[in-house]
C-alpha cells in the first residue's frame, strides 16, 4: 500500500468528488445565464460536448499508468462507494438512459421486465459471485476459469465468450454515440461515430482500468443529474410534487382513465378505421398482382391528365406527378412497398396498449405467451448482469471481500435511482401527450411537437388522418427515444437542460463502452497474449499490447457500428443471453460444487453458449438473412432475446452430468475453493491475488 | 491449510442465508411475474400491485436483500474469525 493510507484516500476522493459537481453544476448554471443573454442553442450543445469530454480526457491524463495491477483493476484500493458509482455508470449504457423510459411508454408493464432484469441480477452477483472472485483477486474472468478449471483450454473458451458478449454489447454503445453527437451537434452520423470513439480512447488507451474507475464516477454524477432534473420538473408541473416516484401512481390511473375514454371515443374510431381500410386496400393490391402493378400505375397516370385538364393548381399536379415519380419500378419492389404499407397500416388499427395492466393479448394464448416472454427477459437480464465480464471484473477493484460486498450494495443503488425513475418519467410523459397533446389543434401544437417533428420523422409523426384539424391519439406515432430527450421541452425547461441531457446520454454510452472495450482488450492481452502465448513477457511489455490492442478493437468496433447492424435493445439483449449461457453455470459451480470438473465446465459452456447462439442464429431476422440460416418455429413462443433461458439451463445440467462421469478435480483445486470461500484463513499460505 | 470446525460453521450458515435470500428473490421476482394478471386487480396507493411491484418494489427489495448480506456476513466474518483487517 502506498503512503496515503485507505481512509485519507477516501477522504480525499470524497472532497475531489464535491468540488467537480460543485464546478459542473457551475458550468451548467453559466451555460443557462448565456442561453438568457442569447447564445445559440447550437454552440450549447458544442459546449457540452467539448467540456465534458475534455473533462474525461482529463482524468485519463491525470490517470494514465504503466503499472499492471492499475492498469487492470484500479490498484485494488478503489472505496465500495465509488465502485458502486463507476460501477452504475459502467452498466447503465444508451439503452438504459435513452432508451428505457422510451421502451416503457411503447409497451407499458410488459417494459418493466428490462426494470426488473437489470436490477435483480445484482442479488445474484452479491451473493453468489462478488465477495468470491474478490477473494480470489487476479485481473479477469477467464483467470478465474483458468485457475479453478486448470489448463487453457477452458481460458479459451472464456475468452472466446467474453470478447463476444462485449463486442455485440460495444457495438450498441458506439451506435447510441452516434446517434447523440449527430443529433445534438449536426455532426454526421459517422463523423459522431468517431468523435465519440476519440472520447472513449483517450480515457481507457491512457490509464486502463484505474482511468476508466475514476471518469465513470465523474460519468455518474452527470447522467444522474442530467436524467432526474426534466422528470423532477415534469412531476412538479402535472402534480405539484418534486418527487415523481412517490406520485406517479395517481398520473397511471388518470392514464387508465384516459386510454378507456381514447378507446371508446368515435373520432379515435374514425381514424382507425381509415387505417383498416388503408391495410385492406394494400392486401388487395398486393393479392391482385401483377395485374394490379399496371392498374395503379395507370390510374395515377390518369389522375394527372385529369388534374392538367381540369386546370388543377400547380401544388396538387406536383404532388400527383411527384406519386407517380416514386411508384416502384416492378411488380416485385412494388409488392414489397405495399406489404410495408399494409404492415404500417395495420399497426394503427387498434386502441391504446393499457398501460398498467399486465401481458394484454387477444386471447388466452396470446397472454401466456406475453408472460413467457416477461418471464424469459427478466431471467436472461438477470443471469446476464451476473455473468457479464465488464461488471464482475470491477469487483476486482476492491481492498476486501468486505468492501466488494458492500460495493455490490452501492452500485445496486446507485442504479435503483435511475431505473426507478424510468416508469415514472413513461407515465408523465404519457399522460401529456393523452391529456395535452391529444385533443389539441393542428394550427396550434406544443412547441416541442413541432421542434421535434421538424427534427427526425422516425421519432415524431403526426399527420391529420381524418382531416378534421384536431389531434386524435391514432394519428401520432411515436419513437422510443423521444421520450427522454424531449422531457426537458415538454416540462417548459430552457434548451441548456436539454444539453445535459444529451451530455448525460453521451456519459452513459461512453462509460460503458470505455468498460466493455477494457474487458475485450484485457481478454486478448492479458488472457491470451500473456498466459497462454508469452508468459514471460514483461509487465510494460504487457499494457503495452493492451493499449495497442484496445486502439484495434475499438476501430472495428466503430466499422462494424458503421453498418448500422439493427436493433439497439436486441443486441445489448443478445449480449445478455450469451453471457449468461456461456458463464453462469460455469462460474457459480465453480465456487459452490468442489466435484464441478475441468471437463464438465468445458462441455457446460460450449453446450449453453452453443445452444444460446444457434436460436438466436436461426430466430432473429437479421441473423437469418446475414448468415442464410434456417429460420426454425420459436420454442414455446420465446423471443430470441431470451435465447439464454436455453443456455443457462442446459449449461448447468452438462456440467453436472459430465462432472460425474468424470474424475473429481485434485487436492489442489479443492483448497482453492476452500481458499475463495473464506476471506481470511488463518494459516493458508495460498496467494492468489495477482500483485505483480 | 486446515479447516477448523468454525469453518465448516461460517459455510454453513453463509449457505443457508444465501439461500433464504435468493428465495425471497425468486419469489418476488418470478412468482409475482406469474401471478401478475391476478395481482394487478389489488390497488396499490393507485399503482395495481403488479405494477407497482414490477417498478419499484422488487427494486427495492433487490438493495435490501443485498444490503443485508452485506451487513450479515460482516458480522459472521468477525464472529467466525475469518474477517479481513481494516488495511489490506
Amino acid at each position: 500500500m502506498s503512503a496515503v493510507s485507505q481512509s485519507q484516500f477516501k477522504a480525499q476522493l470524497k472532497k475531489y468528488y464535491s468540488f467537480y459537481t460543485g464546478g459542473f453544476i457551475t458550468f451548467v448554471v453559466l451555460l443557462a445565464i448565456a442561453e438568457q443573454m442569447g447564445m445559440p442553442r447550437k454552440y450549447i450543445g458544442y459546449c457540452f460536448l467539448v467540456a465534458t469530454i475534455l473533462l474525461y480526457a482529463g482524468i485519463g491524463v491525470m490517470s494514465r499508468t504503466l503499472d499492471v495491477a492499475e492498469y487492470y483493476v484500479a490498484g485494488r484500493r478503489v472505496p465500495a462507494l465509488f465502485n458502486g458509482m463507476a460501477t452504475g455508470a459502467d452498466w447503465m449504457s444508451a439503452a438504459s438512459f435513452i432508451g428505457m423510459a422510451g421502451t416503457l411508454y411503447l409497451s407499458g408493464f410488459d417494459g418493466l421486465a428490462f426494470v426488473m432484469g437489470w436490477t435483480g441480477g445484482y442479488c445474484l452477483v452479491a451473493v453468489l459471485l462478488a465477495p468470491y472472485l474478490r477473494k480470489f483477486g487476479q485481473f479477469t474472468i477467464p483467470d478465474f476459469l483458468g485457475a479453478r478449471y486448470g489448463g487453457n483450454f477452458v481460458r479459451s473458451i472464456g475468452i472466446f465468450a467474453a470478447i463476444l458478449a462485449s463486442f455485440v454489447y460495444v457495438v450498441a454503445q458506439i451506435y447510441g454515440v452516434g446517434l447523440i453527437t449527430s443529433r445534438f451537434t449536426g455532426l454526421e452520423f459517422g463523423i459522431g461515430v468517431f468523435v465519440g470513439l476519440a472520447g472513449i480512447l483517450v480515457c481507457s488507451f491512457l490509464g486502463g482500468m484505474k482511468a476508466v474507475t475514476w471518469t465513470q464516477v465523474a460519468q455518474y454524477i452527470i447522467l444522474i443529474i442530467a436524467y432526474m432534473i426534466p422528470v423532477v420538473w415534469l412531476s412538479i408541473k402535472q402534480t405539484g410534487v418534486p418527487l415523481p416516484q412517490l406520485v406517479y401512481g395517481q398520473q397511471l390511473e388518470k392514464v387508465t382513465e384516459l386510454e378507456k375514454k381514447l378507446t371508446n371515443d368515435p373520432k379515435e374510431q374514425e381514424v382507425r378505421g381509415i387505417f383498416k381500410q388503408r391495410a385492406d386496400d394494400a392486401a388487395a393490391k398486393i393479392k391482385a398482382l401483377p395485374d394490379s402493378y399496371g392498374a395503379e400505375k395507370k390510374k395515377l397516370e390518369d389522375k394527372i391528365a385529369e388534374l392538367t385538364a381540369a386546370s388543377a393548381p400547380a401544388k396538387d399536379i406536383e404532388a400527383a406527378q411527384k406519386s407517380l415519380k416514386d411508384f416502384p419500378a416492378d411488380p416485385k419492389a412494388a409488392e414489397a412497398k405495399w406489404k410495408a404499407d399494409q404492415a404500417a397500416a395495420n399497426g394503427r388499427t387498434g386502441p391504446p396498449r393499457p398501460h398498467a395492466t399486465p401481458y394484454p393479448g387477444k386471447d388466452e394464448k396470446a397472454r401466456d405467451t406475453a408472460m413467457w416472454n416477461f418471464i424469459g427477459v427478466v431471467f436472461c437480464m438477470m443471469f446476464g448482469t451476473a455473468a457479464l465480464p465488464h461488471i464482475l471484473m470491477r469487483y476486482y477493484t476492491t481492498p476486501s471481500v468486505h468492501e466488494a460486498r458492500v460495493s455490490v450494495f452501492w452500485s445496486l443503488f446507485f442504479i435503483f435511482l435511475l431505473y426507478f425513475t424510468a416508469p415514472a418519467l413513461a407515465v408523465l410523459a404519457k399522460y401529456e401527450v393523452y391529456a395535452n397533446l391529444v385533443g389539441s389543434q393542428f394550427a396550434n401544437l406544443p412547441a416541442w411537437v413541432q421542434n421535434w417533428r421538424a427534427v427526425d420523422a422516425s421519432l415524431l409523426t403526426i399527420v391529420d388522418v381524418n382531416k378534421d384539424g384536431l389531434v386524435q391519439l391514432a394519428e401520432i406515432v411515436i419513437g422510443g427515444d423521444i421520450i427522454v430527450l424531449a422531457t426537458p421541452e415538454i416540462a417548459g425547461l430552457p434548451y441548456v437542460i436539454s444539453g445535459l441531457v444529451a451530455a448525460g446520454g453521451l456519459a452513459a454510452a461512453l462509460s460503458t463502452a470505455d468498460g466493455l472495450l477494457l474487458t475485450i482488450a484485457n481478454a486478448l492481452s492479458h488472457d491470451l497474449y500473456y498466459k497462454i502465448i508469452n508468459p514471460d513477457a514483461s509487465t510494460a511489455r504487457r499494457v503495452t499490447i493492451s493499449k495497442i490492442l484496445l486502439l484495434v478493437v475499438a476501430l472495428v468496433a466503430a466499422y462494424v457500428t458503421s453498418l448500422k447492424p439493427g436493433n439497439i435493445l436486441f443486441l445489448v439483449g443478445a449480449a445478455f443471453s450469451i453471457a449468461a449461457s456461456a458463464f453462469f453455470p460455469a462460474l457459480v459451480l465453480g465456487i459452490f460444487w468442489k466435484r464441478a470438473t475441468k471437463w464438465g465446465a468445458i462441455a457446460g459452456m460450449v453446450a449453453g453458449l452453443g445452444l444460446c447462439l444457434y436460436y438466436m442464429l436461426h430466430t432473429y431476422p437479421t441473423f437469418i438473412s446475414w448468415f442464410g440460416t434456417t429460420p426454425i418455429t420459436k420454442w414455446f413462443g420465446l423471443e430470441p432475446i431470451s435465447a439464454g433461458m436455453f443456455g443457462v439451463p442446459v449449461g448447468f445440467l452438462t456440467i453436472i452430468i459430465v462432472s460425474m462421469l468424470t474424475p473429481a478435480p485434485d487436492q489442489d483445486t479443492q483448497q482453492l475453493v476452500d481458499h475463495v470461500r473464506y476471506p481470511v484463513i488463518k494459516g493458508d499460505s495460498m496467494v492468489t491475488t495477482g500483485a505483480d | 491449510m486446515q479447516l477448523t470446525e468454525k469453518h465448516v460453521d461460517y459455510w454453513r450458515k453463509n449457505l443457508r442465508i444465501s439461500a433464504i435470500l435468493l428465495l425471497i428473490w425468486f419469489v418476488v421476482t418470478y412468482v409475482m411475474a406469474f401471478y401478475a394478471r391476478e395481482l394487478a386487480t389489488i390497488n396499490f396507493f393507485g399503482w395495481p400491485l403488479s405494477f407497482y411491484m414490477a417498478a419499484q418494489g422488487s427494486l427495492i427489495i433487490y438493495v435490501a436483500i443485498i444490503g443485508y448480506y452485506a451487513m450479515y456476513m460482516r458480522k459472521l466474518d468477525v464472529e467466525h474469525d475469518v474477517a479481513e483487517g481494516e488495511e489490506e
